[in-house]
């Protein structure tokens, strides 16, 4: 090698350190609506620092690592205000209820409908996803058919109502969501339902 | 039930003409805030991103100085760009069926806020928010990020 060579071989590293200096980042966990927190965790260079407590932060120092901490919440709206102000609307969710072993809904359901309605027609280019659900009873390839054919059933229904089919997606969970736990094989109404997400 | 079918096609009639949507076949996601200058970046061209454009996994966000925008993904999770922000979708894959899958982003410039959905809720490691030096594990959560 060459002198040069060596000289090069050398300096590349240190440029490409140069390049790709470290991003000076911020983290703040935030409550959720209903007043719990998850957590997150940050890594950066190989150390982990864990958020799990509304307003926890996770800050840039001058030694490169991330700085644990406890944010005010009226300077995280100051600093976060017009990322904060631009989420959209939480998705809205509404159930309705199956017979047995049918895919013909209660009448109970038929209420929520409106409500449903309403919602749709309140937000910006909504879309909606119709969830179908069983209860325990029968097997998984039972249960993820009889799910869906309730998913499209309902589907349907909102088409005629006048929402646009390109908006709305039928899917099956089966019985992978139960709302009631139950052992295999029973029979709960509760669980027996499709599930309408307007976002 | 004649007098039910009834009643919701009154109900139809009542109602606001519903937005059509275009087809979301290849969308991962919808805008539903845009305001100021908001882009997307999308093989090489740069397209305006108003209200009711869909997102594909591998797009980029681009919000201009004056720019904010919000996001809703089809796993319900929602993320927000403030001012002076770009957004990569680095990968978004997700199973109706099973909830199974990835959702993967990094913050290049500016300030996000996320709200995680049925990925997060299915798999703590389903979801990451990058910046170019920390890498963020979303276990279910709300946050807001800032990087320069």
């Amino acid at each position: 090698m060459t002198p040069l060579r060596n000289m090069a071989a050398l300096l590349t590293p240190i440029m490409l350190i140069g390049c790709a200096t470290v991003s000076k980042d911020s983290i703040v966990l935030l409550p959720k609506a209903d007043g719990s927190t998850g957590a997150i965790a940050a890594t950066r260079a190989g150390e982990e620092v864990v958020l799990d407590s509304a307003y926890a932060s996770a800050r840039h120092v001058a030694s490169g690592k991330l700085q644990r901490g406890t944010e005010d919440a009226r300077k995280v709206q100051q600093e976060f205000g017009a990322a904060i102000a631009g989420m959209p609307q939480a998705p809205a969710s509404f159930t309705l209820y199956f017979l047995t072993g049918s895919d013909d809904f209660t009448e109970q359901s038929t209420a929520v409908i409106a409500d449903l309605l309403e919602q749709t027609r309140s937000r910006p280019f909504p879309e909606i996803t119709v969830i179908g659900h069983t209860d325990l009873a029968g097997n998984d390839a039972e249960n993820d058919a009889l799910s869906l054919q309730r998913a499209d059933k309902v589907r349907d229904m909102l088409v005629a109502l006048g929402i646009p089919k390109e908006s709305i997606r039928a899917v099956a969970r089966g019985a992978r969501e139960p709302v009631v736990a139950t052992e295999p094989g029973v029979h709960e109404p509760r669980n027996r339902r499709v599930e309408v997400s307007v976002r | 039930m004649a007098m039910e079918k009834n009643g919701w096609l009154g109900l139809a009639l009542a109602l606001a003409v519903f937005t059509a949507l275009p087809a979301l076949a290849d969308g991962v996601g919808l805008v539903k805030v845009s305001k100021g200058s908001v882009y997307i970046e999308r093989a090489g061209k740069r397209l305006p991103a108003p209200v009711g454009t869909i997102i594909e996994s591998s797009d980029r966000i681009v919000t201009g100085r004056d720019g904010s925008t919000g996001i809703t993904f089809l796993d319900n999770s929602r993320m927000a760009l403030g001012p002076g922000s770009t957004l990569a979708i680095d990968r978004f894959n997700f199973d109706q069926t099973t909830h199974e899958g990835n959702f993967d982003t990094t913050l290049r410039r500016g300030t996000l806020s996320a709200v995680s959905g049925k990925l997060a809720k299915h798999s703590p490691k389903a979801m990451t928010v990058r910046t170019r030096s920390t890498i963020l594990a979303v276990r279910g959560t709300e946050f807001v990020v800032r990087t320069r």
